[in-house]
């Protein structure tokens, strides 16, 4: 069986700038100038996976989300519309 | 060519066809007989022109639409055929259609001119995608102004049972970012007004309005719906190239006097189609093409590239919601850009830290560079620098759009800028780009 890949997802309206991912999981999540993640698109590292968990369940916000990532998905369309 | 201006008919050209069993044969379609037709706003005048609605049975349409490659118009040029089907996959309960008219793009007037001159077409696209999907009900999302026209329309065709569920109309909010999918949903099911949300795992196609699977299709999409499902994917393929067939509307701006609504088809240059000749291109400065979340392209770029989504991503900008609007000479670009991304800055819901922070801080520097040049002493690289901190990374596109507005302005208007920062801002001049609370000073 193949491994599951994981892609870590903030909701930006939910996100308020803790800042705490960054610590947790420093593989994928720096901070900009303000103090809001910038997270590593596409795949978390297997090692940092577990980092990722942590960094979900730390948020004060729960604006942290671990998504499954799938083969295929439909993807785009409507103005200016949500990824 | 055939245009009209937006405050009402300028001139047409092709008559009213009173027998199209095979389609308009020109690039004339939704503005045929402008002019010169019937009023296709009611009913009578509408089917005359254009013929009854043909039923079509189960999925067949979306295999028409898919043939026919229409796209969506509203701004994000995403192909018809799949959104539909991926409503159709969402789940067991009946969808719900909502025709989105909000256009929130100040300089867009191509959806108004659309519902009112031809709100039974819109209607019917409306109709036709009901029908396929199976929906329960029909939201028509328009402006104010647009109203008592569609109502009066909806109430029309109840007579003559047209419609195979229930049309209600609901007031779209005057905001840029009324028109957005998740924003207009929030709209419908009573939520702060055009607001966007943060739709993650569950887009609006899948849980919209009411909780149900929703299709958002913008208004001048679901009139070329209209046409395919009474004349064929053959037929819209006549006009337009391989990958961007049939014609879209346009409002143009700069180039006369009164801002027009044009219909073009794709493919050909802008130049050729407006009457532009390479001589006009001294008389602009450069040109906005899709709107305000859209990018500026060189007036030679605009007159001589095939209009097609492709050819004007390709160049930074795209055809978006197909507004056109010629910076004309004597009126400072960088005035121009620093008041539009002011106002965007504004238009945002503020949900989001990387849009609020990012918009503010952009805004700010686009202010410096048009008036106070003097501030910048590391010259405009930090605006690329922010507007890749932007991009991606809000609930919704609206940062992104405002990344492309600027990204593109700062190489269309390289030499403006230079000269800022070398001899200081413009003298206060005219301003051209109409922003709302502004007062419009057209050439």
């Amino acid at each position: 069986m193949k491994r599951p890949r994981f892609e870590l997802v903030v909701d930006p309206v939910a996100c308020d700038g803790a800042g705490l991912c960054a610590e947790l999981v420093p593989e994928v999540v720096t901070l900009d100038p303000w103090g809001f993640p910038i997270i590593e698109p596409g795949e978390v590292p297997a090692a940092a996976v577990d980092h990722a968990r942590r960094a979900v369940t730390s948020c004060p916000r729960l604006a942290l989300t671990l998504v499954r990532m799938r083969a295929s998905a439909v993807v785009g369309g409507g103005t200016t519309s949500p990824r | 060519m055939s245009s009209v201006t937006l405050r009402g008919v300028r001139h047409g050209s092709g008559a009213p066809g009173p027998s199209l069993a095979e389609g308009p044969s020109g690039p004339l379609r939704l503005l045929l007989g402008v002019g010169t037709g019937g009023p296709t706003s009611r009913l009578d005048g509408h089917l005359a022109q254009w013929g009854p609605l043909p039923s079509w049975r189960g999925s067949e349409l979306i295999d028409v639409l898919d043939r026919s490659g229409l796209r969506g118009h509203g701004g994000a040029w995403f192909p018809v055929a799949a959104k539909w089907r991926s409503v159709q996959a969402a789940g067991r309960r009946a969808p719900v259609v909502v025709a989105n008219g909000a256009e929130g793009e100040p300089a867009s007037g191509k959806d108004r001119f659309l519902l009112h001159r031809h709100p039974h077409l819109v209607l019917d696209g409306a109709a036709a995608a009901a029908t396929t999907l199976g929906a329960a009900r029909v939201v028509v999302h328009v402006p104010q102004s647009a109203v008592a026209a569609m109502t009066g329309a909806i109430a029309e065709r109840r007579h003559r049972r047209l419609d195979p569920c229930p049309v209600e109309v609901v007031v779209a909010p005057d905001r840029f970012l009324a028109g957005q999918e998740s924003a207009v949903v929030g709209t419908i099911n009573g939520a702060r007004p055009a607001t966007p949300t943060f739709v993650g795992l569950h887009p609006v196609r899948q849980r919209g309005v009411g909780g149900r699977p929703t299709l958002v299709q913008n208004v001048e999409t679901l009139a070329h719906v209209a046409l395919i499902a009474r004349f064929g994917n053959a037929w819209f393929r006549s006009v337009g190239t391989a990958a961007s067939p049939g014609t879209t509307l346009l409002t143009v701006t700069g180039a006369w006097p009164d801002p027009r609504i044009v219909e073009a088809p794709l493919g050909v240059g802008l130049g050729e189609m407006l009457g532009l000749g390479g001589q006009d291109a001294t008389s602009f400065q450069g040109v906005l093409v899709g709107g305000y979340g859209s990018g500026w392209v060189t007036p030679t770029e605009a007159l001589t590239t095939p209009l097609t989504e492709e050819a004007f991503r390709a160049m930074g900008s795209s055809i978006g919601a197909g507004v056109v609007a010629f910076l004309p000479v004597g009126v400072c670009p960088l005035a121009e850009v620093a008041g539009v991304v002011r106002y965007l800055e504004g238009e945002g819901a503020g949900q989001c830290g990387p849009c609020v922070n990012g918009l503010a801080a952009i805004a700010t520097t686009m202010e410096h560079l048009a008036f106070r040049p003097g501030m910048l002493r590391s010259g405009v690289a930090v605006l690329p620098t922010l507007c890749g901190l932007v991009e991606g990374r809000g609930a919704c596109r609206h940062p992104d759009g405002v990344a492309r507005f600027v990204r593109t302005s700062l190489r269309v208007f390289e030499s403006h800028i230079e000269q800022h920062l070398r001899r200081g801002p413009c003298a206060p001049g005219p301003v051209f780009l109409p922003i709302p609370g502004r007062r419009w000073s057209g050439r």
